[in-house]
């Protein structure tokens, strides 16, 4: 009898979960898999759905593709300057956006700017600000001669000045939702622990690193975590700057080689994207486990 | 330490777009509080005590007046440098360190000459949690503790540094309320131990008048009364400290002195003198009533309950002020439901006279 009872209302469960289970089976579960079984199968056609065979050639080749050993370089380089760069900036302007009382809100509506507005269209604003063609300079290097330097082309020359673009142009792009969820998470800190801490005379950067970052933690944690996936899947930000031959322009990352792959000039190798997608994933993974394992003994829920 | 409040007050500026006088929060305060008692800072929400309790922390700066602890002015000094230890109304330990830390943290800011060795630091540390009793508790976070353990964190890292003065504010409104007896003893007697002059803040009369040495009453940011707890309760100054201190509170009639005598109602209830004829507020504490048949003051019975000690009379009355008369009388009196009327006689030391304008109390003696 209570058996009985227990299927039905387990079964009225199952019901109620179907509708979100069959969607995120057909639109998550199954192109995941799909993409696994693709990245095993040898030069599999979409138009004929045929393969030549199955084993771990398509890692093979991507692994030893100098494009793709670029792109992770690159990618690497991206994640590495612009994650901890850009939480740390942003922690640096909250703070001191929730120090100053007047014209605050102007100021946050400033640092909110960028957010509004379309990466492809700052993309074009960042080429102009950084262009140097043989009869004209950008702004930057403009300023660049001012202070006596002389001038670089930041989107056609040396790999450093473009990765500086890229990493300053990512970084620019991620702040402000970074700066607006740190001010909530300042704004929500209670006052009584400051006042408890002037009480017993601790010192600004005591009370910040002792009492204000263990606090805000949690925040600061999901910045990072979301930022390292974030940047992981940088690709909009490299095509605004430089445009769609990023192979060229070496500066490809990740999954502009999976899009190379499927779509672009060299495209129409799925299995080879899909290896590269699986890389990439187990890649983002890794780091996600091990920020989750730093957590452990940093974040203070 | 002896600290001493000279003409304390402290305005806020108006919020209000209509009205832009300041509020303000305390007024004129002036008091010498007596080295090693504990000051009970009574009143209802709003009336300034908080805020009195932030002037002497420092966390506020008053806008006139001075504060000194015994000869020396802190009144611009910031808080770090008072020398006081402060308890929140919601303890602010922080959350993230343990119990250990929390106590341990005011001691690791200090600086140059004053800095402890590691060892000096556990040795106080162990110190403040045996006077609150709290040794074993030491390795775990705020959140696994209960409402009372985290006060008596609370009070240990106030008192690791063995402040001047010891503050408190509403110490035991976030307890429940057998936990709050509990916990008033043991303030008591940490206070007792350690001697230092403590200050706390309540709303609650009873809690105040249960422990301090002496307590402040303050209405409006102006202080109405200060003095021990029991002077306070037998001789208030003025009707709302009649009404402010004891429970259940005191009985308000509309009176009258005519004659040398006491009228409440049509009923002479008591042959005084010293107050010239006028209309009055009467203010009779619940144990001032003395059942008896032949009594001057009559009222219409609504109820009795009976609490084991003692026996409540709850009856109506047209001059009173409040909706019901209280009497609270020995259990040896019998009152049956049935009756309609209960005559009362007053003890005259439990009926306090008002003025009808000022509110202040009016002095008188009885005709025997």
């Amino acid at each position: 009898m209570k058996r009985t009872k227990l299927d039905v209302s387990s079964l009225k469960g199952w019901l109620y979960l179907l509708p979100a289970i069959l969607f995120l089976g057909f639109f998550m579960v199954y192109p995941l898999i799909d993409v696994f079984v693709y990245s095993f199968e040898e030069g599999y056609n979409s138009a004929s759905q045929t393969y030549f065979g199955t084993g771990f050639y398509n890692y093979s080749y991507v692994l030893h593709d100098p494009y793709f050993l670029q792109a992770v370089k690159n990618t690497f380089i991206l994640v590495i300057i612009t994650v901890p760069l850009s939480t740390g900036i942003a922690l640096l302007i909250s703070v001191g956006l929730s120090s100053v009382k007047p014209l605050r809100e102007l100021y946050q509506t400033v640092y909110f700017l960028p957010y509004v507005t379309n990466t492809l269209a700052v993309g074009l604003v960042f080429m102009i600000l950084f262009k140097k063609t043989a009869y004209s300079d950008g702004l930057v290097n403009l300023l660049i001669n001012w202070f006596g330097g002389s001038s670089v082309d930041f989107i056609d020359g040396p790999y450093w000045a473009k990765m500086f673009v890229l990493c300053f142009y990512t970084i620019w792009v991620v702040m402000p939702f970074k700066i607006l969820i740190l001010t909530s998470a300042l704004s929500s800190v209670n006052q009584d622990y400051y006042n408890a801490a002037r009480v017993d005379g601790t010192s600004k950067l005591r009370i910040f690193g002792r009492i204000t970052l263990p606090m805000i933690s949690p925040m600061i944690f999901y910045l990072v975590i979301t930022g390292f996936i974030g940047a992981f899947k940088a690709y909009s930000d490299a095509v605004a700057l430089f445009g769609t031959d990023l192979n060229a322009a070496e500066m490809n990352t990740i999954v502009g080689y999976v899009y190379d792959m499927l779509y672009g000039d060299s495209g129409g190798y799925p299995s080879y994207a899909s290896a590269a997608a699986i890389i990439l994933f187990a890649i983002v993974l890794t780091i996600t486990c091990i920020n989750l394992l730093i957590s452990k003994k940093n974040v203070h829920y | 330490m002896e600290v001493i409040l000279r003409n304390l007050t402290k305005k806020f500026p108006s919020r209000d777009r209509k009205n832009h006088d300041d509020v303000i929060a305390v007024n004129d305060f002036n008091f010498t509080i007596p080295d090693g008692k504990l000051i009970g800072l009574l009143g209802s929400s709003g009336c300034g005590k908080s805020t009195t309790l932030n002037l002497i922390s420092g966390l506020l700066k008053p806008t006139g007046g001075q504060i000194f602890f015994g000869e020396d002015d802190v009144t611009n000094l910031p808080p770090e440098n008072r020398g006081i230890g402060l308890v929140f109304q919601n303890y602010a330990l922080y959350p993230h360190l343990t119990v250990k830390k929390n106590i341990m943290f005011p001691l690791q800011n200090l600086k140059g000459k004053d800095k402890l060795s590691k060892e000096e630091m556990l040795k106080k540390v162990y110190e403040a949690a045996k006077l609150v009793q709290i040794e074993e508790l030491m390795d775990r976070k705020p959140g696994e503790l209960s409402g009372g353990q985290q006060q008596r964190v609370a009070i240990a890292r106030a008192l690791v540094k063995m402040p001047r003065v010891l503050l408190l504010d509403e110490p035991l409104s976030n307890l429940d309320a057998r936990l709050r007896l509990q916990t008033r003893e043991e303030i008591r007697r940490i206070q007792r131990e350690t001697r230092i002059t403590t200050i706390f803040v309540t709303h609650d009369q009873e809690e105040a008048m249960s422990i301090s040495d002496m307590i402040v009453v303050m209405k409006e940011g102006v202080v109405q009364q200060i003095g021990k707890p029991q002077e306070v309760y037998d001789s208030p100054v003025n009707l709302f400290v009649a009404k402010f201190l004891g429970t259940p509170p005191i009985n308000v009639f509309d009176g009258e002195v005519r004659n040398h005598k006491l009228y409440i109602g049509e009923d002479a209830v008591l042959e005084i003198k010293g107050i010239a004829d006028q209309k009055v507020y009467v203010g009779i504490r619940p144990e001032g009533f003395i059942l008896k048949e032949d009594g001057p003051l009559s009222c219409n019975l609504s109820g009795v309950e009976v609490m084991g000690r003692d026996i409540s009379v709850v009856s109506t009355n047209k001059a009173s002020l409040n909706p019901t008369v209280r009497a609270i009388v020995g259990t040896e009196n019998k009152v049956s439901i049935g009756e309609v009327c209960v005559r009362f006689a007053l003890k005259p030391s439990k009926v306090h006279i008002f003025n009808r304008e000022t509110e202040e109390k009016l002095e008188f003696e009885t005709l025997a």
